[in-house]
């Protein structure tokens, strides 16, 4: 898709022939994300949309106590600190940003008067600076208000090298200059073309100063706060008992009417996807649970007693595999997948090509995935797609084994292809679930009929997304040849998501495999592009060129993008939640209800 | 079931005690016809193991899949003999370390008065007080990349499970033979070739051991319903084996979701498993009481 094609959607929505909805859907079937897509029609005059959501209760309290089961459980709440999506959900309930993203990728204002645009004179022309009015009367949960000066603070906080904060890329660049005491202005040091990153989603919580204040640096870590925070928010902690169990109760003086309607909320973790589903749409045990990442057939006989219902949301959560460029089996240093090194297979193109070929992603889709997933080559550039779900990818293992044939890898003993002594003999590691064990073992099968052997691995969840440096198994480390996982695209800017494949980004020993590059995969024509669409002015402009960067990544077989996944969600019958995957799920846990 | 080198003429008698134990008879049946059907059966069962059929997926037990099939469409019986093979193994290798290790520690420990004796029982102590399960999960995550370099996924694996699951469960059976050893090493016949001048090698191996075995067996085949519970503790971990190895212990973990909408997916490996583990029980049982020194004599 390009540029022009992407104005041509904007002035059918700006003629009404075009719903926003389907705009966005289109972008995000094109590799962007819903906010990306919102913010291209605000820049073209089209406004966000207001968040339509029925709160219907006329006065706040008298729900009881509502019970949500986040089987993969928080570990702290420090927003800034919350490198995994467990932590960033469940901090939603205490703290607050400025502005967060609804379903549809809409910006709505939270702590923030109004959001700022063009026309409200809110955001600079030349893209320099953001003017954000804060919202009045707003206090702490310790009773302090809530003034402009916690947003300089959460910036600087953010952006000191010594916290470790993982929010650093989006304050780093950006001075916070408070104007008055309920507004402040953004200024950034190069134009910057998506401005709705500082203090909004989940990289956009606001802590208070009066308490982080006495721990800066290195010392925001021993903070008491980061396990009983004091927010904004609609709850306020009473017991945190960390990859367990949170428990709150509703904040008496939260700054927006007739809100919360529960008078506590329960967070309960562990167990698993399918024990989650049970709790709430069988048993009735619990009243929410989130990423139900479970067999079709399950949820159908879980769902059939009516206790509840599943809701999928749509977002850009995309179940690929990834291939690692370096040779994980070989030691350099202490480190194996070294950036010294080339991987002794996927050097030859072909053999990813054919890689590509061997995945049976409709198999997949229709019946390992079932509703919560569908067949894709997102990231494809090919406007036909919008028409075909099939035309641009297909699974073919007759042209693989053709590919492979010229390209010269010969069957050997046991029917396993070789080249000059390399043997195509692959590892393939992904996080313990049902269905990505499935799909690893579809995959196989396809390999092996193309003389690929294939060694499946399973590594626990907990082990595989953790940030641990000294544990080989972690995605980030990536010691095996290829690795299946979904990467939430919660970031709403693309640019953050196509960091990790910059080559500046490569994880490795020197960064404790903190950075986001872990396939290693290092391209010159990709950094060009995204330097330019990193101070591209005009949305579209930069659409265009996020499509293209997705293009050579589909492209050169760097990953294998497999369904598109919505996330699904249990809730028991009757209950009133607007969710999000652009941000936390929590995002408007305040608007949480049963109608009466 | 023969049992060991009894000296006397007992043989026969242990025997016939063994076959007055009905249960002991029955699974010594049952466990036959298992070891029969699992190493004999894939010859007769072509049908692969991995074949994925979408079209057949969670079928019923037929006549083209008498047990059924997975969500996968992958056919049960296949699958459930190539499992037993690999379950079987890991419980009868895994019997044989412990079986092994116990009884060396156990029997030096026997014969050594004094300190050596002491240290090796607060050894076994030691063992006796480690948690199998967390120290298996750290065992296997320690060691299993640089196994399975050496010698394979499967056989890394496999090498892995059984030394640490046998590796754990030597140490009843070195605290039996030492007790063994300490009575008998009194008894008249061991004195009578101590004093004929025979060396503590052949006490031991001709002497003494011989009469210590019946016991030994006995733990021995209670050990191995316990290594194959472990293994399927393991792989229903999402540990132990690679994902797609079908061992019993995997398919019960991969079939439990699915447990309301096709339940024959589970219910055949949890019979095998529990057919096993209760026959060798049984067998365990009936040697009990066949190798009682007190009916005998």
């Amino acid at each position: 898709m390009k540029e022009q094609d992407i104005r041509g959607l904007i002035g059918r929505v700006k003629r009404g022939d075009m719903s926003r909805r389907d705009f966005v859907r289109r972008m995000v079937a094109a590799g962007l994300t819903a906010p990306v897509a919102g913010t291209m029609l605000a820049h073209n005059g089209v406004a966000f949309a207001q968040s339509a959501f029925d709160y219907t209760p006329t006065k706040a309290g008298g729900g009881g106590t509502v019970k949500l089961l986040q089987w993969q459980p928080a570990s702290q709440l420090n927003p800034h600190f919350a490198v995994g999506s467990a932590d960033q959900h469940a901090i939603y309930l205490f703290y607050e940003p400025l502005a967060s993203w609804d379903e549809d990728g809409n910006l709505s204002p939270i702590l923030a008067e109004e959001l700022p645009s063009l026309e409200n004179g809110g955001v600079a022309e030349d893209g320099t600076s953001v003017t954000w009015k804060l919202k009045r009367g707003v206090t702490w949960h310790d009773g302090t208000p809530f003034t402009a000066d916690d947003c300089v603070f959460t910036a600087q906080f953010a952006s000191d090298p010594e916290t470790l904060a993982y929010t650093m890329g989006t304050y780093r660049d950006v001075e916070v200059e408070k104007i008055d005491d309920h507004t402040i202005r953004l200024n950034f040091r190069v134009p910057t073309p998506f401005w709705p990153d500082a203090f909004v989603g989940t990289r956009g919580l606001i802590l208070p100063k009066h308490l982080y204040q006495d721990y800066p640096g290195a010392q925001a870590t021993t903070a008491p706060m980061n396990l009983r925070p004091v927010g904004t928010g609609p709850f306020v902690i009473e017991n945190f008992v960390p990859g367990d169990l949170i428990s709150a109760k509703a904040n008496p003086n939260y700054h927006v009417a007739n809100r919360p309607y529960f008078d506590a909320i329960e967070m309960k973790g562990g167990g698993d996807a399918v024990s989650a589903a049970r709790a709430v749409l069988q048993t009735g045990e619990y009243d929410f649970a989130w990423n139900l990442s479970v067999e079709d057939e399950i949820l159908d006989s879980m769902t059939a007693g009516g206790r509840g219902e599943v809701r999928l949301i749509a977002g850009a959560n995309i179940e690929h595999l990834q291939l690692n460029f370096t040779d994980p089996w070989t030691d350099v240093d202490g480190e194996r997948s070294s950036i010294t090194t080339e991987h002794p297979c996927f050097r030859d193109k072909a053999v990813r090509e054919a890689l590509a070929l061997l995945v049976d992603r409709a198999a997949i889709a229709e019946f390992i995935y079932g509703r919560s997933g569908e067949a894709t080559a997102n990231f494809i550039n090919t406007p036909d797609r919008f028409a075909s779900k099939n035309t641009s990818w297909e699974f073919d293992i007759e042209k693989a084994n053709q590919i492979l044939d010229a390209a010269g890898w010969e069957r050997g003993r046991g029917g396993i292809r070789e080249k000059d002594g390399v043997k195509l003999s692959l590892v393939f590691q992904s996080p313990t679930a049902g269905q990505r064990q499935k799909t690893q073992t579809v995959v196989k099968q396809a390999c092996e009929e193309a003389g690929i052997a294939m060694e499946l691995k399973a590594v626990a969840p907990g082990i595989f997304f953790s940030a641990d440096p000294g544990n080989p198994d972690t995605f980030a480390h990536f010691y095996c040849d290829i690795q299946m996982y979904t990467s939430p695209m919660r970031e709403p800017d693309p640019g953050l998501f196509m960091q990790q494949f910059l080559s500046s980004e490569i994880a490795a020993k020197a960064n404790n495999w903190q950075l986001r590059n872990v396939t290693r995969w290092r391209n010159d024509e990709f950094d060009e592009l995204a330097a330019a669409a990193a101070v591209e002015m005009d949305p579209v402009k930069r659409a265009a060129m996020f499509i293209e960067m997705n293009d050579l990544v589909v492209g050169e077989v760097v990953v294998i993008p497999l369904i598109y996944r919505k996330v699904a969600a249990g809730m028991r019958t009757g209950l009133k939640a607007p969710l999000s995957t652009w941000t936390s799920y929590l995002w408007r846990v305040s608007d949480w209800h049963y109608d009466a | 079931m023969s049992v060991g080198p009894a000296a006397e003429p007992a043989a026969p008698t242990t025997w016939q005690r063994f076959r007055q134990h009905r249960m002991a008879l029955v699974g010594t049946v049952v466990l036959g016809l298992l070891l029969t059907v699992v190493l004999l059966g894939p010859l007769i069962w072509s049908v692969p193991i991995d074949t994925i059929d979408f079209r057949a997926r969670l079928a019923l037990p037929s006549a083209a899949h008498p047990l059924g099939t997975d969500d996968l469409g992958q056919d049960l019986l296949a699958r459930l003999l190539y499992g037993g093979r690999v379950s079987l193994a890991v419980g009868l290798c895994a019997m044989l370390v412990a079986v092994v290790i116990g009884t060396l520690i156990g029997a030096i420990a026997g014969m050594s008065r004094g300190p050596l004796d002491a240290f090796l029982m607060w050894v076994t102590d030691l063992f006796l007080a480690l948690p199998t399960l967390p120290l298996l999960l750290l065992i296997i995550y320690l060691f299993r990349d640089a196994l399975t370099g050496l010698v394979g996924p499967e056989v890394g694996v496999f090498v892995l499970i059984i030394a640490v699951v046998g590796g754990l469960r030597w140490m009843p059976v070195a605290r039996l033979v030492r007790a063994q050893f300490l009575t008998i090493r009194e008894r008249e016949f061991v004195e009578a070739a101590r004093a004929l001048g025979a060396s503590r090698l052949r006490q031991v191996v001709q002497h003494i051991l011989p009469n210590a075995l019946g016991p030994v067996i006995v733990v021995g085949t209670i050990s191995v319903a316990e290594a194959i519970i472990a293994e399927s503790t393991l792989s229903f971990l999402g540990l132990g084996f690679p994902p797609d190895t079908p061992t019993w212990g995997r398919i019960l973990f991969d079939a439990k979701d699915f447990l309301s909408i096709a339940p024959h997916w589970a219910l055949f490996p949890g019979l095998a498993i529990f057919l096993t583990v209760l026959s060798i029980n049984f067998i365990g049982d009936g040697l009990r009481d066949a190798l009682d020194p007190r009916k005998v004599r």
